[in-house]
């Protein structure tokens, strides 16, 4: 960990855009490949793609350049697998949703909601004592909310981890 | 030897695959696309759920079934029919049990990159998932161990996945593939085109290798002054010896072979330094130690090849040719990784090599090979079972294909047999599967009737698979067992003298051993014995004499026998243990 600019981040961390050739096998595969290996997933998303026949999958990951590079290529290995693109060393977009239920009483409630705007993040649900709220962003800015938020008592959080794509306008402004 | 198909009735329907599409069952469908990839031999198994399969087997007469009596030495027997003759391997096996007998076998063949496409049936596809009778997720089960699997799940892919399948099976890094197959898959119609065509679009492996890094690697080796090839299983699989051997004898480059790799370059060449590893040469493992640039050839840095990391190779500069780039940088840091065919790769550097100054070097190789060439200790009144091969490469003139199971007979085979042509030395490398050496021998025979077939074996190993040998007589296979029975299980026994302090827990087979001899027979097969140097070569001619059906000889070899040099766990190469001490 690696402290920049006031946010923590993960020196080693990367940011894997995997297309496969739509199916289940090939997710296991995928999975697979991490846990009889021994490499780490921080997060994965999937996207079901039954339409189109492909799907793509996020996985973040961490380790050192050789760690990476390993599941690279073991990755390319599969035969479902279309394209693994690390988007690390590209600028690239990526987000996370995250719904987090959180305990609010009528005198923490105005704060709770002054504090989801600064982020702006979404009320999506309200009840007498508490407040369901939707917020998407990058990792960071979903930790610094659940940050904020959780002296007041969470009681239910889902995230989705990171969907990402590389970012198209890469010309010097 | 019979022919397989001798089996059938005579009708000589002759079915080729008409050019444009017809509606079969899945069987008929599964049959015609595997006549269509001139399938020759299928190592099969029936049971519930491949009976439409096996019904429809009934009428052809181009593939040849082998009934084998276990499905795990059905998988080692395509394995061996594959690693012989080049081409894929295949088994056809039932749902459940049928399946997961397969397993060994299957990773067996993973961890050598052999060919092989195993079809196992499975329960209607309505079934799937109730726990139904013989329902196994052989999937699930294989997809570690397995280059690809599928699910038939739509009768109308079923050609294309058949074709895909081989394809994906023998080209780039070869493996296994497996195609689990529904019932309800055999049985309903589908359309039949005969259309060759395979394409995944996702699957594309390189073979060219980058032009600038051969380019440098050439200048790399034109620079060297101990330069040294280290030529494993890709050179056999990619069939490139021919390319290996060219380039070693004009450049005059030392060449030391993997277990995997044997063959891939003759043993009778002046260049030849024979196998390196845990049980290598004193030379080999010498030459890898000292020398200025190795160059890797479809070999992976297996731990049993390098010992101790640290100390592998510590002064060279590394190249490494390998067509599945996983295998690049993997245990080893390599200065120039060329991903690629070897086939193609090695004839353009040597096209731009410049053949390096290696006087000094060759002196100093010919020197650790006076010191320390391998030992064939002799005795008059017992068996050495390093003589013990020797003598099989005598009577063989060097020409068999040898098939070991694993352990100390597998690594004298290695080192005492003189081999001179790839496709000749078949063994469980990475996985070491014992059990593996007659099946993968029967095999081997059935691919290659015309050359002799000699499984190198032991007492342990040979009683994991024995039970084929009702197989090897019903189909009359002239293939030669050579037992080295040494009563016990001997590596495990050297490692708990060397390491254990002689206690020899459970590795002891002398009360256990049936009689060798009269199990053989009850089988059909002939059967000698031998305990002395002389009886041995008398047993040796007459078993190469006998061609309707299996021999086995039961060779009485001294127990106590080790095999050396080798280097300890945890050793690096350099640091071999020479002999008793």
């Amino acid at each position: 960990m690696s402290t920049q600019n006031g946010t923590q981040t993960k020196s080693d961390k990367h940011t894997l855009s995997v297309v496969v050739k739509y199916n289940l096998n090939a997710l296991s595969r995928i999975i697979g490949i991490f846990s009889s290996k021994g490499f780490e997933i921080d997060s994965i998303s999937f996207g079901s793609g039954k339409e189109s026949g492909q799907a793509r999958i996020t996985i973040t990951t961490h380790g050192d350049e050789q760690i990476i590079e390993q599941i690279t290529k073991q990755l390319h290995k599969i035969i479902d697998v279309v394209t693994v693109t690390d988007l690390t060393y590209d600028s690239f977009v990526e987000r996370e949703l995250a719904l987090v239920k959180v305990k609010a009483d009528s005198a923490a409630r105005s704060e709770i909601m002054q504090i989801t705007q600064v982020f702006r993040a979404k009320v999506i649900d309200i009840s007498p004592d508490r407040l369901a709220i939707e917020i998407t962003g990058n990792a960071d800015k979903i930790n610094a909310f659940i940050g904020m938020v959780r002296p007041f008592g969470i009681i239910e959080l889902a995230r989705t981890g990171s969907v990402a794509l590389k970012r198209e306008f890469e010309g010097d402004v | 030897m019979k022919n397989a198909k001798a089996h059938k009735f005579d009708d000589e329907k002759n079915q080729q695959p008409a050019p444009t599409t017809k509606k079969l069952t899945g069987a008929g469908i599964l049959i015609n696309t595997l006549q269509d990839l001139d399938v020759d031999t299928i190592f099969g198994y029936p049971g519930g759920a491949v009976l439409p399969l096996y019904d429809e087997l009934y009428d052809k007469h181009d593939i040849n079934h082998v009934l084998i009596k276990h499905e795990q030495a059905g998988t080692h027997a395509a394995d061996g029919y594959a690693r012989a003759t080049g081409k894929p391997g295949v088994v056809v096996v039932t749902s459940g049990p049928g399946g997961t007998n397969t397993v060994t076998g299957i990773a067996t063949a993973a961890m050598d990159s052999i060919p092989l496409v195993v079809f196992t049936g499975q329960v209607p596809t309505d079934m799937i998932g109730n726990d139904a009778f013989q329902e196994a997720d052989i999937v699930g089960i294989t997809r570690p161990i397995t280059k690809h699997n599928y699910l038939v799940k739509d009768v109308e892919e079923l050609e294309q996945v058949t074709r895909e399948a081989f394809h994906v099976a023998t080209s780039g890094r070869p493996g296994p593939v497996l195609v689990d197959l529904p019932k309800d898959m055999l049985k309903s119609e589908g359309h039949y085109s005969g259309l060759h065509k395979v394409s995944i679009p996702s699957y594309n492996p390189t073979k060219e290798g980058h032009s600038t890094q051969i380019k440098k690697a050439s200048k790399m080796l034109s620079e060297a002054e101990k330069p040294l090839i280290y030529a494993g299983g890709g050179v056999v699989l990619g069939e490139a010896w021919d390319e290996l051997t060219a380039m070693a004898e004009r450049h005059n480059i030392p060449v030391t072979t993997t277990l995997m790799g044997l063959g891939g370059f003759p043993e009778s060449k002046p260049q030849s330094l024979g196998m390196l590893g845990m049980h290598g040469t004193y030379y080999a493992n010498m030459a890898t130690t000292e020398c200025d640039v190795l160059l890797a050839v479809g070999a992976r840095f297996d731990d049993r090849v390098t010992g101790n990391l640290e100390g592998f190779s510590p002064h060279s500069k590394k190249i490494h040719i390998d067509i599945d780039p996983t295998n690049i940088g993997k245990n080893v840091e390599v200065e120039i990784p060329i991903v690629g065919d070897v086939k193609q790769v090695l004839p353009e550097i040597d096209k731009q090599v410049e053949t390096p100054e290696t006087n000094d070097w060759w002196q100093t190789i010919e020197n650790w090979k006076e010191e320390h060439p391998l030992k064939v200790p002799k005795s008059e009144d017992t068996i050495k079972p390093q003589h013990m091969v020797e003598a099989i490469s005598e009577v063989t003139n060097g020409e068999a294909i040898v098939v070991t199971d694993v352990g100390q007979h597998q690594m004298w085979a290695a080192q005492h047999y003189t081999f001179n042509h790839p496709r000749s030395f078949l063994s469980s490398g990475g996985l070491g599967t014992m059990g593996y050496g007659f099946p993968a021998a029967m095999g081997a025979a059935f691919g290659c009737p015309d050359r002799p077939v000699v499984c190198i074996t032991g007492d342990g190993g040979f009683q994991m698979t024995a039970y084929e040998l009702a197989t090897a007589v019903e189909y009359e296979v002239p293939l030669k067992i050579a037992i080295m029975n040494n009563e016990c299980l001997g590596m495990v026994r050297q490692w708990q003298e060397l390491f254990y302090d002689e206690r020899y827990s459970h590795s002891i087979l002398k009360k256990s051993n049936p009689d060798f001899v009269k199990l053989a027979e009850s089988y059909g097969a002939a059967a000698f014995r031998a305990t002395n140097g002389k009886e041995m070569n008398e047993v040796l001619n007459r078993a190469m004499a006998i061609n309707d059906r299996p021999v086995v000889m039961d060779f009485r070899v001294e127990a106590m026998e080790n095999c050396y040099p080798m280097v300890p766990a945890g050793a690096a190469l350099n640091e071999m243990v020479l002999e008793d001490e």
